[in-house]
């Protein structure tokens, strides 16, 4: 009840439902009760956000009596005596769930979010059978912006997650609320498409909204179409995140590792190749590295950044456009492998580029804008013609009937298939950067990186920063995890004070295992992802890029040498302010 | 106006200020679109928030409206005080109906909640001054007043608190 700042060395006592609890100072009573094992439903609250305590679903009674409190916004104290079910407070938070849903489409049956909606548990949580209000006459209006997110603003429950999400942690502030009382909604400035705004499609707020109010546009219905299709070649590359979060659909332990099931399931789903996008982030480290190495002699523009996630190059075309040169030229694997599959594949194998349907299996929303860049075009084709996400995929192998979890293991086919650990890791926050300086490090010493397990970029923490000594020369490194933390990152640049010489920069908090495209989870499971990604680097035979003998095979075949000609047509661009340009005439 | 925002240091918090001005400036009573825009480059607030502000306040509007905008109270006082006739002396003087704006961009009639003048309902309030104990006469003079530029012919009847 004190508003003094929360001292949580100290204890307090308390109890909850006669259960005796002690938490530290500052606990929430929603945290509290979970340590008894009571679970608090809840709808707007979640644990990486802000408190918004605007749904009052999670109100307790308190010592007896007076006003009910919202358990996710108030901390507990000394003594107090909390009460989280009662016959008033379960008719108090059915009543909310009614109002709710007076006001919300009743589609539940063809909603994307069906069995995955937080609303609809709740209302089997409290056994509504009948609705007391009136049965809402408010329909689902589907607004679909380049092929990307769809928001359906019908269906929101204004539990301003995804305002939250979009202002304080990515920082883009392109959605917000407007207008008040029954006018109240989550909108962009005036209504304007978000392809109008600073959107960078990062899909964060579809990653938090609890209901199918915004989500990412299926286009699984391409990819049945083209597998059905006998003209057309199908070939499919997996993004390295995805094989540590598709098991969550299926029940499999968090961050389980599932590549071999992962690449069953795609053949058997009729994909005609089954690639790895890790093959071309292991090309994407051999560009990338000796482009670092040649601004570091040539006295190039630095500290150069990554340019993997197109969350993060939409972000910085829209907000740092005098910056832009910063950014590594490098195409992200997803587009290196795009390039590559419409020409070095075709060479090889002797199929028909033409006949090519290009699939990739991202943990992104912004992979399906990137892929229908104009500057995605350089094999003479859409380089990647569709992009699916994790929970995309997840819905192909269920509609196809597969028992995911006694799916038999699997290789990669050959060719684009081979992989190493310093691929795999690419899609945490920190991957990149380790596994470009496990390349770095040898090709400047001459001597392998020991131990090659570089803790210090490891984690999920905000910004890391991290000094490496290349026999001589010190290279300071920089990891900006999300872009909040990016936008300080950038800021610092553009003032001139940033000494770094490399920087990672992902989009999305943790990297790509928490992308907008993920089964839904939080900070917690975004952690227990990285794990996987960190063991399946351990048990590769090869963890250094530079070592994959397809990427050899590749330089050797077809290439030339790494920032080739052949290499600088394909697998390098230059980004403008284009990709967003609306955006740059339109405003902050 | 962009003079207006740097009068206030081009300073983000005090947006409400900046944007009330614009408002003034604009000669429509709306805050346009592009207006908004130049404030959020200005001023570093992004568009988004920006916009909730201007559609949050009552006082803004997105929508050009009168130079003068006519409010009058519809809260319990001012009801049982034959509000509603009020308002049909005003549909008649100005010649719209309530929530639409005179041909010469001169007026916009609504209806407000209370002003807290509740001692002389019925009431109605224009920019910013109170008008109270209205009559059929006091309506025209008002609306002869603003439409012809004569704020002699309202001093008097201003309420002072």
């Amino acid at each position: 009840m004190s508003h003094h700042k929360p001292d949580p060395s100290k204890s307090v006592n308390l109890t909850i439902d006669g259960l005796p609890v002690t938490v530290p100072e500052g606990t929430t009573i929603l945290e509290a009760a979970r340590k008894v094992g009571i679970y608090i439903p809840v709808l707007c609250d979640h644990p990486d956000l802000h408190k918004r305590a605007v749904c009052r679903i999670c109100v307790v009674e308190c010592d007896g009596g007076g006003k009910l409190k919202a358990a996710c916004a108030n901390d507990v104290w000394e003594g107090v005596k909390v009460v989280t079910n009662s016959p008033k407070i379960q008719a108090i938070r059915k009543t909310i769930v009614e109002l709710i849903l007076a006001d919300h489409p009743q589609d539940c049956l063809t909603c994307i979010r069906n069995q995955k909606c937080e609303l609809q548990a709740l209302a089997i949580q409290f056994g509504l059978k009948e609705l007391t209000f009136p049965k809402s006459d408010v329909v689902s209006a589907p607004n679909i912006d380049t092929n990307t997110l769809v928001r359906d603003m019908a269906k929101c429950v204004k539990c301003g997650r995804c305002v939250d999400v979009c202002q304080e942690v990515q920082a883009v502030r392109a959605i917000n609320t407007a207008h008040r009382s029954v006018h109240y909604e989550v909108t962009t400035p005036y209504d304007q498409q978000l392809i109008e705004g600073p959107c960078v499609y990062c899909g964060q707020c579809a990653a938090v909204c609890p209901v199918g109010a915004i989500y990412e546009n299926d286009q699984t219905d391409k990819v049945w179409k083209a597998i059905d299709d006998p003209a057309r070649h199908v070939v499919v590359q997996t993004a390295p995140a995805v094989r540590v979060a598709l098991g969550d659909e299926f029940g499999l332990p968090k961050g389980a590792v599932t590549t071999g099931k992962m690449a069953t399931a795609l053949r058997r789903l009729g994909f005609t190749k089954v690639f790895d996008t890790d093959w071309s982030a292991d090309v994407t480290i051999l560009e990338e590295g000796n482009e670092l190495l040649h601004r570091l002699t040539n006295g190039g523009k630095l500290p150069m950044i990554t340019s993997c996630s197109p969350g993060w190059i939409n972000f910085c075309e829209v907000f740092y456009p005098d910056l832009l040169d910063h950014l590594s030229t490098c195409k992200s694997p997803q587009q290196m492998f795009g390039a590559l599959v419409k020409t070095y594949y075709p060479k090889i194998s002797g199929v028909d580029p033409a006949s090519i349907t290009s699939v990739s299996i991202m943990p992104c929303t912004a992979k399906k804008f990137e892929a229908q860049r104009p500057e995605m075009n350089d094999s003479g084709y859409q380089d990647v013609d569709v992009v699916l996400t994790t929970r995309e995929l997840a819905r192909m192998i269920k509609l196809a009937g597969l028992d995911f979890e006694n799916l038999p293991e699997s290789d990669f086919d050959r060719l684009m298939g081979d992989s190493t650990g310093a691929a795999v890791i690419f899609g945490t926050s920190g991957g990149v950067m380790e596994a470009a300086l496990r390349t770095v490090y040898e090709v400047v010493t001459k001597e392998p990186l020991a131990p090659l397990d570089l803790e210090a970029v490891r984690g999920h923490q905000g910004l890391k920063t991290v000094e490496v000594d290349l026999k001589g020369t010190k290279v300071k490194v920089v990891v900006a995890n999300g872009l909040a933390n990016a936008r300080h990152v950038m800021d610092e640049i553009r003032a001139g004070k940033c000494d770094a010489t490399f920087i990672e920069s992902m989009c999305c908090p943790g990297g790509c295992v928490g992308g907008g495209g993920q089964p839904y989870g939080n900070s917690q499971i975004k952690l227990q992802r990285k794990d996987g990604l960190y063991e399946a680097d351990k048990a590769l035979p090869i963890r250094k890029s530079h070592e994959n003998p397809e990427v050899q095979e590749l330089y050797k075949n077809y290439l030339g040498a790494p920032l080739g000609e052949k290499s600088h047509h394909l697998l390098h661009t230059h980004y403008s302010t284009e990709g967003k340009n609306h955006w740059a005439k339109t405003g902050h | 106006m962009l003079k207006i925002m740097e009068s206030y240091g081009n300073d983000p918090q005090q947006l409400i200020a900046v944007l009330l001005d614009i408002q003034e400036a604009s000669g429509k009573n709306v805050v346009e679109q592009k207006w908004s825009i130049l404030a959020s480059k200005v001023l570093e607030v992004p568009l988004s928030k920006i916009y909730d502000c201007l559609t949050f306040y009552a006082m803004f509007s997105t929508t050009p409206r009168g130079r003068h905008v006519i409010e009058i109270c519809q809260s319990t006082p001012c009801h049982f005080n034959e509000a509603e006739q009020v308002v049909g002396w005003f549909e008649t003087a100005l010649g719209v109906k309530v929530g639409c704006t005179t041909d010469d961009g001169v007026f916009t009639l609504f209806r407000t909640s209370c002003v807290g003048a509740c001692d002389v309902g019925p009431v109605a309030k224009i920019g910013d001054d109170v008008f109270g104990s209205l009559t059929l006469d006091k309506v025209n003079t008002l609306v002869q007043s603003y439409r012809d530029g004569q704020p002699k012919l309202r001093e008097a009847l201003i309420c002072q608190n």
